[in-house]
This record gives structure tokens, C-alpha cells and sequence, in this order.
């Protein structure tokens, strides 16, 4: 493990694997073209460890695609992402995709699907059953996990698939537009059950949302995009204390952070 | 008015019994030689007697075991090549062209050629079926693996499973409902051909012999029921294979 300098410079000598401290993510000079179209083009961002950061911006800026890239599962054409300096193959990631219905394996019980990505860590039985239960205890699920993903709600199966991203504890998750496909009271109870298990877990959380009030309710930081080629156009803090819910958007300091990621993103769109 | 129930479950014999009526009315009327189409009754006779005391069921037997053979080396066969071909984009583009070809190619005319290879016995008759249902297997196969939808073996990619468990934990089951439909269309096409095989390629037993044998000494009860036979192991053939995949595949669908 790098041991991270203090100083927000890279000391003489340092690698280029070096990052600043309570930094988790870097990337750097991050270029990805389709078809000949540049998406981004020599793009740097820094991600803080342990917080949530949301993705906003225009349609088409490329959110999903950015923590495709970072995630490992989009290659790109130039540039470098490191987790503490480290390679996404060497990191622990969770993924929680949009399209549940296709993320889960209806071929398996819930319970199975959740314990599914714990064969491929250097992990003994018993460690493997102390994960499974702690993520199972942590959601606190009231619906029966033995039966199959199809004779489950939407939400369920979202559910699952978030355990299934979290059993392995994993050191940054990715989540695109998580709850988008679903019922509101379904987005309510997953909203303050997510929150609670990364705040608890600590999870570095990259979450791409397509309505402004999640991205700002959820996050520590909203980090808003440009069109196309995607730079970072703005970065908003906002910590307002935990557990958020739907009292939250009622805030001054909600209402205050949300107006202004709605300014920056109608200057984004217009420009 | 609602008819009573059972009267809903009998509704799907209502062909059968329409085709039987209309075949016992022919023949009643005396519309058709009696001696090309004989009455259903002497049909079912034939058929019962046959497989009671004559050699129908023997034949039967001969042709299952045939069938289920040919189907099982074309199984073994087609199943992990198909794999390997829908694996791999390139592998399958470039021999694409080749599998179409053979595959439009009637396996009958592939009768001569084998002969040639295995001589005038049971291999013949087997291997020209197997022949038929590996490239029907094996196309379905290859479109399975190929045709499977992305985002679960994304999934599986990043919770760290390696190449190979990507393709057997997700990649197969996910192709499983057009692999059963290849295993559908290969043992029907396998069934075909024996018969053909039985007819024409020396043979001494089997459906398809029976079926020659009975119109060549104009014996059509016999004749009816051999076809009988021939028809109700095609149809239960597919029948266990629906079920089985209403079985293995339960999420199909859903």
C-alpha cells in the first residue's frame, strides 16, 4: 500500500502513481473518442476518499461512459486512472447498473446472486459467510432472498443487485442512475438504506443520476459536467447532515446548492 | 352461457376428433378405394396388434434408439464447438459462410457420400443424422452465445470473474432458451432422416422400413399405423424437450 504525501503537491521524486492525500481516485489526462467524436479530451479529476460524489451534466456529456472508464468495464484511448495508485484490476469495485432486470442472474436465487462475486476473492468459507451476513444484516432485507429475481419487485431486484455490488465491501462503487427505472416509494426506501451502508461501510461512491434533486440529496459533492467535449464545469459541495430524506429538499442549504447546480447546468446546456 | 370446464380442457382434441370423423366418413361413404384408406378402426387395430403381439414396438424401439443416438452425438458434438463459434466474433465470421452452406444443404443428399464412408449399415443411417442435427444445433448454439445480451457478463466481468467462468455462469445459461430450440429442431431433423435412412438404406427394421415394407405389399392398416407411430414419437420427442426447458430454464420469459 502507497503511503500518501501531505503536501497537495507531488514531492521531488514521487511517482507518477502519487496522489494527495484522503484523494482516492485519480485520473488523468483522460481522452475517449467514438467514432471519431471526442468525448473527453485530457480530462483530470480528482474523487475523495469515503465520500459520494454525484455525476450531473447535459444530456449526452458522457456520465455513464466516465465511470465506465473508471470502472474498468469501458476501455479508453488515452490517459491514466488510478485508485490510490493502484489499477482498476487491482482495486475491489461494485457496480450497481441502471437496468436491474438485466444485471441480476435470474438463473439464481437472490441469496446466490449476493454471495456470487465473494468466489472470486482469496477469501476462506468462513470469511465468505461473515461478508454475506454483514452485507444481509446491514440491509436488513424483509423479503425472503431464496426465492428467484423474477417472483421479486423491481425494487427488490435492485436491492439485491446493490448487496450483490457491496457484499465483497468494496473499495470504490459505481452506481448509473440506480433507481431511475423505478416506483418513487421504492426510490424513497432505497435512497435512505444506501446512505445509511456507505456512510457505516465508508464506500468511496461515484453515482450518476439523471434528476438534480438526487444527485445534490446524496451527495457530499456534485460534480457537474459540460457537453461534449466534457470538462468539469463546477463542483458543489454540500454537507448537510445524515440521515437526508425528503425533508432535506426543503432546506435552505438543499434549495441553496440546487439552485445553483440548476444555474451552472442551464449555462452548460445553453453554451 | 359457459360451457363446463372440462369441455375447455378437451378443446384442443377437437382437430383430432374432426380429422378421425371425417376419415371414418370418407371411408363409410365409400369416397376412396378401401383398399388405399382404410377405416380408422382397422388403423387402430393395426396399430394395437402390432404393438401387442407384432413387431411394431421393436421397430419403435429400433427408431428411438437411432434417433436418440444420432441426437446424442450431435450433441456432443455441436454443443462446444457452437460455444467456441459464438465465442468468438472472428472464428465465426470466417467459417459463417461454410456452416450456412451445409446447413441449406437437405442431409439426405448427403446419403450417397456416406454410404461411401461407413458401408450400407447402422453407422450410415446414425452418422447422416447426426450429420443434420449438429449443424442445426450448432448454428443455435453459436447464435445463442453470440445473441446473449451484454450487460450480465459486463456484471460478471467486474465482480472479478475470469474470462472462462464469464462464459459458463452467464454466457450459457443466458443462450440456454435458443440452444433448447436448436435441441428442439436438431432431434426432430434427427428423426426425419433415420426414417428416410430406414427406408432407403437396406434396412431390416425401424419405422421407415415398416412404412415401405406395408405400401409395398399394399398392407395400408399396417402402413397407417406405422406413420402413426412414426408421428406420436415426433410429437413426444418435442414435448419432453418443452418440458424440460419449461424445467431448466424457469426464468425463461420472465
Amino acid at each position: 500500500m502507497n503511503e500518501s504525501p501531505l503536501s497537495p503537491t507531488p514531492p521531488e521524486g514521487a511517482s507518477h502513481r502519487w496522489y494527495p492525500a484522503g484523494t482516492h481516485i485519480t485520473v488523468r489526462g483522460l481522452t475517449k473518442r467514438f467514432d471519431g467524436v471526442t468525448v473527453y479530451e485530457n480530462f483530470d479529476l480528482d474523487i475523495a476518499k469515503g465520500k459520494i460524489t454525484s455525476v450531473f451534466g447535459p444530456n449526452g456529456c458522457g456520465k455513464s461512459t466516465l465511470i465506465n472508464m473508471i470502472s474498468g468495464i469501458l476501455p479508453y484511448d488515452g490517459g491514466q486512472i488510478l485508485f490510490e495508485g493502484k489499477e482498476a484490476y487491482e482495486t475491489r469495485i461494485g457496480y450497481v447498473f441502471q437496468n436491474y432486470r438485466e444485471a441480476v442472474f435470474p438463473w439464481m436465487r437472490a441469496i446466490d446472486n449476493i454471495r456470487y462475486p465473494l468466489q472470486f476473492l482469496d477469501l476462506t468459507k468462513t470469511e465468505r459467510q461473515t461478508l454475506l451476513d454483514s452485507v444481509v444484516n446491514s440491509f436488513d432485507v424483509s423479503f425472503d432472498l431464496n426465492r428467484y429475481p423474477y417472483q421479486m419487485s423491481g425494487g427488490q431486484q435492485q436491492l439485491v443487485s446493490i448487496m450483490r455490488a457491496l457484499v465483497v465491501e468494496p473499495e470504490v462503487l459505481f452506481l448509473d442512475e440506480p433507481f431511475s427505472a423505478l416506483d418513487y416509494e421504492m426510490v424513497l426506501f432505497l435512497r435512505g438504506i444506501l446512505q445509511k451502508v456507505l456512510k457505516e461501510r465508508e464506500v468511496t461512491t461515484l453515482l450518476v443520476s439523471h434528476d438534480l434533486d438526487e444527485a445534490v440529496l446524496l451527495a457530499d459533492e456534485v460534480l457537474l459536467l459540460t457537453k461534449r467535449p466534457t470538462r468539469v464545469a463546477e463542483r458543489l459541495v454540500f454537507d448537510a447532515p445524515r440521515p437526508r430524506d425528503a425533508e432535506t429538499t426543503v432546506t435552505p442549504a438543499f434549495v441553496q446548492t440546487k439552485t445553483r447546480a440548476l444555474e451552472i447546468f442551464r449555462r452548460e446546456v445553453r453554451a | 352461457m359457459n360451457a363446463p370446464h372440462w369441455l375447455h380442457r378437451l378443446r384442443p382434441l377437437l382437430g383430432a376428433v374432426i380429422l378421425i370423423a371425417a376419415w371414418a366418413l370418407i371411408h363409410a361413404a365409400g369416397a376412396v378405394d378401401p383398399v388405399l384408406l382404410p377405416s380408422p378402426t382397422e388403423a387402430a387395430q393395426a396399430f394395437w396388434k402390432g404393438m401387442t403381439e407384432g413387431t411394431l414396438g421393436a421397430d419403435f424401439g429400433k427408431t428411438i434408439v437411432r434417433t436418440l443416438s444420432s441426437f446424442a452425438i450431435a450433441m456432443v458434438i455441436a454443443v462446444p464447438l457452437g460455444i467456441v463459434l459464438g465465442a468468438s466474433q472472428r472464428l465465426y465470421e470466417s467459417i459463417e459462410f461454410a456452416i450456412d452452406f451445409f446447413r441449406s444443404t437437405p442431409a439426405s443428399a448427403m446419403f450417397p457420400l456416406f454410404l461411401v464412408i461407413f458401408g450400407p449399415g447402422e453407422t450410415t443411417k446414425i452418422a447422416v443424422a447426426a450429420f443434420g442435427a449438429a449443424l442445426v444445433i450448432l448454428f443455435n448454439v453459436a447464435y445463442g452465445v453470440m445473441g446473449a445480451r451484454k450487460q450480465r457478463q459486463l456484471a460478471a466481468r467486474v465482480m472479478r470473474a475470469p474470462r472462462w467462468r464469464v462464459l459458463t455462469d452467464v454466457t450459457l445459461l443466458e443462450s440456454m432458451p435458443q440452444v433448447f430450440v436448436g435441441m428442439r429442431s436438431g432431434v426432430s431433423l434427427a428423426l426425419v432422416i433415420v426414417i428416410v435412412a430406414e427406408m432407403f438404406i437396406g434396412s431390416t427394421d425401424g419405422l421407415g422400413q415398416r412404412v415401405m415394407n406395408a405400401q409395398m405389399i399394399f398392407d395400408m392398416p399396417e402402413m397407417y399405423a406405422a406413420i402413426f407411430a412414426a408421428g406420436a414419437l415426433g410429437y413426444v420427442m418435442n414435448l419432453l424437450f418443452l418440458l424440460a426447458e419449461r424445467r431448466f430454464v424457469h426464468w425463461g420469459g420472465k
